[in-house]
C-alpha cells in the first residue's frame, strides 16, 4: 500500500525535479500515442524535441513563439503568487492585438517610427482596460475573478470578430474577414536581418528581470504574496487585499496587452479572426510548470513553444493534427500536478497490517 | 404566435443542456469540490457521444458513451484533488485545456459526419394542444428527465440519509470523518457522478442540440454552468430555473436575427457571456448571502490524519 506523508517543509529536490518528471511522463505517453496512432515514435519526438532547436532559422521560429508566452506568463505568475485566478488572459491578449491594431490602422506613407511606441503602449493599456473590468466586478460585486475573466474571453473574441467583419474590414481585401495589411512603419523592430525575432524578445526577458526585482527584491512583490499565501497576516501587517488584486489584474492584463501588440504589430501584420492562437491558455501552463519563477518560465515558455512548433510540423511531416499541441500541453499540466504533490508529501510504501497500525 | 411557441420550446431545450451540467457540478460542489474541467469533460463527451452515435446509431448509447467519457475524467481529476490534495482550481483548468486539445484531436475525422435523420417527439394528445403543445410537449425526452432529475437532486439532498452524508462531507468533512464516513470515498463518488451528468450534456449537445461536432463546440457551456451554481446558490430548483434564463438569453439571439433586428451578429453571441458576468456581480454583491449559502469547505482539499 502507498500512504502519503507530510513532508515537514516542501522539498528543495522536487520543486526543481517535479516539472522534468512531468515532461518526462508527458513524453512517454507521447511515444505511446504515436505508436498507438501507428506512427514512427522516434519521428514524433524529433518534430518536436529536435526540429525546433537544429537550425538558427528554427531557433528563431522558437523565440518568436515563445516570445508572447513568456510575456503572458510573467504577468500570470503575478497574479497566482498572489492568489488572484486570472484565466482570461487570451481576452486582454485580444484586446490589446484589437486596440494595437486600431492605432497601426492610423498610420499612413508619411508617418513616423514613433507609432511603434504608440502601437505597444496602446495594447498595453488595452490589455489593462479589459483584465481591470474582471478587477472592478471582483472588487465592488464580489465576482468570481476566475468565470468572469473567462467569460470575456469570449467577448473579446466577439469584439475582434465584428471589427474584422465589419466596419474595420479591408475593403480591397475581397470581402476576407481581416483589415488591410499595416503599414511598414509599424512593424516590430527586428533584432537581425533574416529572423523574425523582434524586441519583443528583448522585452520578454527585461521583464523576467524585472519581475524577479519586484518579487524578490522589493517591499511591495513581497506584500504581493503575502496575501496569496498568508491572507490574514496580510491582513495583520496591513497589507491591502484591495490593492493585491488591482495590481495583480492590471500587470497580467498589461503584460498579455502587450503581447497581443507585439504579435499584431509583428509576425502578423494585420487583424483577422485568427489572432487568437491560445497564447493567453497556454501561457496558464507556462506559468506553472515555470513555478511561476522568472527563470523557470523562460524555459517553459521554450518547451511550449516547442510543442507550438511541432504541433505545425506533426501535421505537415506526419499528417497528424495539429491540435495535438493541446494534448500534450494540458498533459503536461496534469502531470505536473500530480508530481507536485512530492514536493509537499513523502510516498511510504506500507505493508496492510502497518496501515492498520498507523490508523 | 406559433414562432414565440417554438422560442419558448428551444429555450427549454437550451436550458436542458445547462441544467444537467450545473445540476452535475452542484453534486460536486456540494460534496466540497469544484470542478473547472466542466468545459473539457463536455467537449470530450461530446466528441465521444456524437462519434458514437455515427458508429451506432443509437442516441442512447452515445449519450451513455458521454456519461463515461465524463464520468472517467472526472475520476482521474477527483483521484488527482482527493488523494494527492493538488490544487483543485488548477487541476481544473487542466482538465478544461486538456479536453479542449484532446476533443479536438479525437474529433478531427468526425467534422464532415452527419447523424442519421433526428428523431422528433410529440406526447400523444398534449403534443397537439394549439400553442401549448409545440412549446412544452414536443421535446426530446431528455428535457423532461432534466426536470425529474431536479426533483430526485431535492429529494437525495434534503430529505435522504445518504444525501446528508454528502452534504455533511461539503459542510464539515472533518466532523464527518469522525464520525467514520469514508470522505474521500463519498467525494470521490459525487465527482464521478457529476463529471457523467457533464457528460451527458456535452453529448446532448452533440447529438441533439446542434447535431454535429465542430472544435469548440460546447462554447463555454461548461463555463455557464458553474456560474449557475453560484447564481442559484446551490439549491437544484434555481438551477434549473436559471438554466431555463441562460437558455432564454442564447435564443434570444436567434430570435432577433429571425426576426430581422439590425444588430451585428457578434454582439448578440456576446449575451450569454455578459448575462453570466453581469447576474454572476449582482448575486456576489452581498458577500454575507454566498457565505451562508455555500457548502462551507468549498474547495479546501481534506486529508485525513492532518
Amino acid at each position: 500500500m502507498l500512504k502519503l506523508e507530510p513532508r515537514p517543509q516542501a522539498s528543495r529536490f522536487w520543486s526543481l525535479a517535479s516539472p522534468l518528471l512531468a515532461l518526462a511522463i508527458t513524453v512517454v505517453i507521447g511515444v505511446i500515442l504515436f505508436m498507438a496512432l501507428g506512427k514512427d515514435p522516434v519521428k514524433g519526438l524529433q518534430v518536436f524535441f529536435w526540429e525546433p532547436i537544429k537550425s538558427p532559422y528554427a531557433l528563431g521560429e522558437l523565440m518568436v513563439k515563445a516570445t508572447p508566452l513568456l510575456i503572458i506568463a510573467l504577468g500570470l505568475a503575478v497574479c497566482f503568487r498572489s492568489n488572484v485566478w486570472n484565466i482570461g488572459a487570451e481576452g486582454q491578449f485580444i484586446i490589446g492585438a484589437v486596440v494595437a491594431g486600431g492605432v497601426a490602422l492610423l498610420a499612413d506613407k508619411d508617418t513616423g517610427r514613433w507609432i511603434v511606441v504608440a502601437i505597444v503602449v496602446a495594447g498595453t493599456l488595452g490589455g489593462m482596460a479589459w483584465a481591470g473590468l474582471t478587477a472592478l466586478l471582483r472588487d465592488k460585486f464580489n465576482a468570481n475573478e476566475i468565470l468572469v475573466s473567462l467569460m470575456l474571453v469570449y467577448v473579446a473574441d466577439m469584439v475582434l470578430s465584428y471589427l474584422v467583419y465589419g466596419p474595420w474590414k479591408d475593403p480591397g481585401g475581397y470581402n476576407f474577414p481581416q483589415t488591410k495589411t499595416f503599414e511598414a512603419v509599424t512593424q516590430i523592430p527586428r533584432l537581425m536581418q533574416g529572423s523574425r525575432v523582434s524586441i519583443g524578445l528583448v522585452i520578454a526577458l527585461l521583464g523576467a528581470a524585472g519581475l524577479w526585482i519586484f518579487l524578490f527584491r522589493t517591499r511591495a512583490g513581497f506584500a504581493q504574496q503575502v496575501g496569496g499565501l498568508a491572507p490574514a497576516a496580510a491582513r495583520y501587517a496591513g497589507f491591502s487585499s484591495r490593492k493585491a488584486l488591482w495590481i495583480a489584474l492590471l500587470t497580467s492584463g498589461g503584460a498579455a496587452g502587450l503581447a497581443g501588440a507585439l504579435e499584431v504589430a509583428g509576425p502578423l501584420g494585420q487583424l483577422t479572426p485568427y489572432v487568437p492562437a491560445g497564447y493567453g491558455f497556454a501561457a496558464i501552463i507556462v506559468a506553472f510548470v515555470g513555478r511561476l519563477h522568472p527563470v523557470g518560465m523562460i524555459f517553459s515558455a521554450i518547451l511550449m513553444s516547442m510543442f507550438y512548433i511541432g504541433g505545425e510540423l506533426a501535421q505537415s511531416r506526419l499528417g497528424l493534427p495539429k491540435s495535438l499541441t493541446g494534448v500534450f500541453q494540458g498533459l503536461l499540466l496534469f502531470t505536473l500536478l500530480a508530481c507536485d504533490t512530492l514536493m509537499a508529501y513523502r510516498i511510504r510504501f506500507m505493508t496492510p497490517m502497518a496501515l492498520k497500525g498507523a490508523n | 404566435m406559433e414562432s414565440y411557441a417554438l422560442l419558448f420550446a428551444a429555450t427549454l431545450n437550451a436550458g436542458t443542456v445547462l441544467a444537467i451540467a450545473a445540476l452535475g457540478l452542484l453534486i460536486n460542489e456540494k460534496a466540497g469540490i469544484v470542478n473547472l474541467g466542466a468545459e473539457g469533460m463536455m467537449l470530450c463527451s461530446a466528441i465521444a457521444g456524437f462519434a458514437t452515435v455515427v458508429h451506432t446509431g443509437n442516441d442512447w448509447l452515445g449519450f451513455a458513451a458521454g456519461m463515461g467519457a465524463g464520468a472517467l475524467l472526472a475520476a482521474i481529476f477527483g483521484a488527482l484533488v482527493i488523494w494527492l490534495n493538488t490544487n483543485q482550481y488548477a487541476t481544473g483548468l487542466a482538465l478544461s485545456l486538456f479536453g479542449a486539445g484532446f476533443s479536438a484531436f479525437a474529433g478531427i475525422a468526425y467534422v464532415q459526419e452527419k447523424l442519421p435523420e433526428r428523431p422528433h417527439f410529440s406526447i400523444p394528445l398534449l403534443g397537439d394542444i394549439p400553442l401549448v403543445g409545440p412549446a412544452l410537449f414536443r421535446q426530446h425526452p431528455m428535457v423532461y428527465l432534466a426536470i425529474a432529475l431536479v426533483a430526485w437532486l431535492i429529494w437525495f439532498l434534503y430529505r435522504s440519509r445518504t444525501g446528508l452524508v454528502l452534504r455533511s462531507v461539503g459542510e464539515s468533512p472533518d466532523s464527518a470523518h469522525a464520525l467514520g464516513y469514508p470522505v474521500r470515498r463519498i467525494r470521490l463518488a459525487a465527482v464521478v457522478a457529476g463529471g457523467a451528468l457533464c457528460g451527458l450534456a456535452g453529448a446532448y449537445i452533440a447529438v441533439i442540440y446542434t447535431p454535429l461536432w465542430v472544435e469548440g463546440m460546447v462554447a463555454g457551456k461548461g463555463w455557464i454552468a458553474l456560474a449557475l451554481t453560484t447564481f442559484a446558490t446551490w439549491r437544484p430548483a434555481r438551477v434549473l430555473l436559471g438554466a431555463y434564463l441562460f437558455g432564454g438569453v442564447t435564443m434570444l439571439q436567434f430570435h432577433f436575427q429571425g426576426i430581422g433586428v439590425d444588430i451585428p451578429s457578434q454582439f448578440l453571441t456576446m449575451l450569454p457571456y455578459i448575462a453570466t458576468i453581469v447576474v454572476l456581480a449582482l448575486i456576489s454583491r452581498n458577500p454575507a448571502w454566498i457565505r451562508i449559502n455555500m457548502p462551507a469547505s468549498l474547495g479546501k482539499p481534506f486529508y485525513p490524519g492532518s
